[in-house]
């Protein structure tokens, strides 16, 4: 049965509406305080130790987002881990939040369409996602300016802003989770907690469970030393099925134009390579195409997920 | 005759084993305010949404201004105005702007918006409460504000769920006066209620649903003569006997109990003054009085639906 009129009557709408609520709300501004800070601290570090160690680097300004000062990580190490939490905060309460709040119903008998909602309510959180993102990213930009001196090549920016379309991505894919488990589960603290206990898995202990996980799979022969290789082939595929993993190379490939290879990388694949040159920025794009498009292929699953669920949920709760 | 605004035809919606509501048949005309009446968990919001679209019909169909709800759901949401139980406004938002979105979202031009906002604000009185936050709203002024969503959207049909529920009984004549000021304006209205006696002066007609089903569906006169009629209530007062055992086998008595000592109240098919006078009297009693009154329509709707209970 075919149903008139266009599903994305009211998606701006809608997307404007959330996205004021978020930039509004408390918890919105409690973490991007946390983001904020972290993300000063990081590069502060960064700073420091730039102007110790690099004489002459031509990429110095990429390194202002890899270069990490202990005990504080790197600012793209940062976000990859506060990010999610970010998203997750923006989303748990997308669908499952209408209902609690019993604005649900009047909300659907406007003329729009269920898609509408759901369409809104992943862009407005994504446009605020990307607001905070690019803020971050100019501010990062402008300290590093300010401290280290010198204006960033064209290439840096090329690279850089490249790197951000692939952290927004990465944040979708957390925010598409997070509305895919709002819809499922009718409680918002239950979706929560659901978010939140995926994060930790994910981006805590999948380091940790990868190499077990890989062992019991391809166990290494110590006769063959091709079972080695094979182990760590699939310990790297476990690995990929975590976000995080995938958007970690992206970060390394992307930010650190000397970076050849994601995984293992023979001698006879380095012959005539001048160890330390640069690749050119879309020879690194190439390399981690399959991560971005990875990163994609999750959001839209997670997407879908949320889409089917809500539009056979029934109404009234 | 014009052809109905809304139209249901064996309308039946099933969540698994339970049927909510059963091969409903309706039909309101243009202009008309038409009440459903029933207990809670009768169908009346189960239809209320089918009506809208908002539920799949399990099966049956309906047609609102000659429109199928599954099919052309945005052309009929434009027309007709929803008030939920819950009403739904946002409550971290103020009432202007929770009008605005509405506005937005039924895709009034964004000029005459902030306009039409302010005549239908000022049309319930919540004006001066325009710009705090509907959280701080009390739940007569949170139905007003529904009602001023529908006159801002202009709907031509209006669809009240509850209306009157957890309203004072000031509150209650303000919101019908409002309801009222609506129909005459043309729009034509559903409203539901499990009160018969708070929105019988509004509607023209009424539907009452018993287990997904329509008992009963006409005029407030016609449900009067037909549960009413044959039913007469008479208030015995007197002294020195129990009319509970002398009054039960009189013919044509269907009902004696004691409302107070020396007071009864005694249920019958026709008048039986004169045969309750004589029983009273032989029995040696003191008759003080003996009051003939009709059923309530309350009480005839109460009895409707206890009589609706006992036949299941």
């Amino acid at each position: 049965m075919q149903r008139e009129g266009s599903p994305f009557r009211g998606v701006g709408t809608v997307a404007l509406k959330e996205a004021a609520d978020h930039m509004t709300s408390a918890r919105m501004h409690l973490i991007m305080l946390l983001v904020l800070l972290t993300a000063i601290g990081a590069v502060y570090g960064a700073i420091g130790r730039i102007r110790d160690t690099t004489a002459a680097d031509p990429y110095l300004f990429l390194k202002l987002f890899t270069v990490a000062q202990e005990p504080l990580p790197s600012f793209a190490a940062f976000l990859g881990f506060l990010l999610p939490l970010v998203a997750i905060a923006l989303g748990f309460d997308a669908v499952n939040g209408e209902y609690s709040r019993r604005t649900m119903s009047r909300l659907l008998a406007q003329p729009i369409y269920r898609d509408a909602v759901l369409f809104g309510k992943f862009a407005g959180g994504l446009l605020v996602i990307a607001i905070a993102l690019l803020t971050l990213w100019l501010l990062m930009i402008g300290l590093g300016i300010l401290f280290l001196g010198l204006p960033p090549s064209l290439d840096e920016i090329v690279r850089a802003l490249i790197w951000l379309a692939a952290t927004l991505a990465y944040a979708g894919v957390w925010l598409a989770l997070a509305i895919a488990l709002s819809a499922v589960i009718r409680s918002p603290a239950t979706s929560a907690l659901a978010a939140l206990s995926v994060w930790l898995i994910l981006a805590m202990f999948w380091s940790m469970i990868t190499p077990l996980a890989a062992g019991l799979v391809a166990p290494i022969n110590p006769l063959d030393p091709a079972s080695v290789l094979h182990r760590f082939e699939w310990q790297q595929g476990i690995g990929r099925l975590s976000p995080q993993t995938l958007y970690g190379e992206i970060s390394g490939i992307l930010l650190d134009p000397a970076a050849r290879s994601v995984g293992p990388l023979f001698m006879w694949q380095m012959q005539g390579a001048v160890l330390g040159a640069p690749l050119p920025t879309l020879q690194s794009v190439t390399i981690v195409w399959p991560q971005i498009c990875g990163l994609i292929a999750a959001l839209l699953v997670l997407f879908t997920v949320a889409y089917v669920s809500f539009q056979r949920q029934e109404v009234r709760a | 005759m014009s052809k109905p605004v809304i139209e249901a035809k064996g309308l039946t919606k099933r969540y698994g084993k339970v049927t909510a509501v059963a091969d409903v048949d309706f039909t309101v005309d243009a202009g008309e305010v038409v009440g459903l009446l029933g207990p809670n968990g009768a169908g009346k919001t189960t239809t209320i949404l089918m009506l809208l679209g908002l539920t799949e019909p399990s099966a049956g169909s309906v047609r609102i201004l000659g429109k199928d709800p599954l099919r052309q759901p945005l052309e009929i949401k434009k027309v007709v105005g929803y008030l939920p139980d819950a009403l739904g406004f946002y409550d971290s938002m103020t009432a202007r702007e929770n009008l605005a979105y509405s506005a937005r979202l039924s895709g009034l031009p964004l000029g005459m918006s902030a306009e039409r906002i302010e005549t239908a604000l000022r049309q319930v009185r919540l004006l001066d409460a325009a710009d705090r936050r509907v959280a701080t709203y009390s739940r007569g002024m949170r139905q007003r504000l529904g009602i001023a969503e529908l006159l801002m959207r202009d709907c031509r049909i209006a669809i009240l769920d509850e209306p009157t529920s957890g309203l004072d009984p000031q509150s209650t004549q303000e919101l019908l006066e409002l309801i009222q000021d609506l129909s005459r304006g043309g729009m034509t209205i559903l409203l539901s209620s499990h009160m018969l006696d708070v929105v019988q002066s509004v509607c023209h007609r009424i539907a009452l649903f018993n287990r997904g089903q329509i008992g009963f569906l006409g005029t407030v006169e016609e449900l009067a003569n037909r549960l009413g009629s044959g039913t007469v209530v008479i208030d015995v007062e007197a002294e020195s006997i129990d009319l509970q055992t002398l009054a039960g086998s009189l013919a044509g008595v269907t009902k004696v109990f004691s409302s107070a000592p020396a007071h009864w109240q005694v249920e019958a098919k026709y008048d039986v003054r004169p045969e309750l006078a004589r029983v009273v009297v032989q029995a040696g009693g003191e008759l003080r009085n003996l009051d003939l009154r009709r059923a309530r329509l309350d009480e005839a709707y109460n009895r409707y639906f206890k009589e609706v209970a006992n036949a299941a």
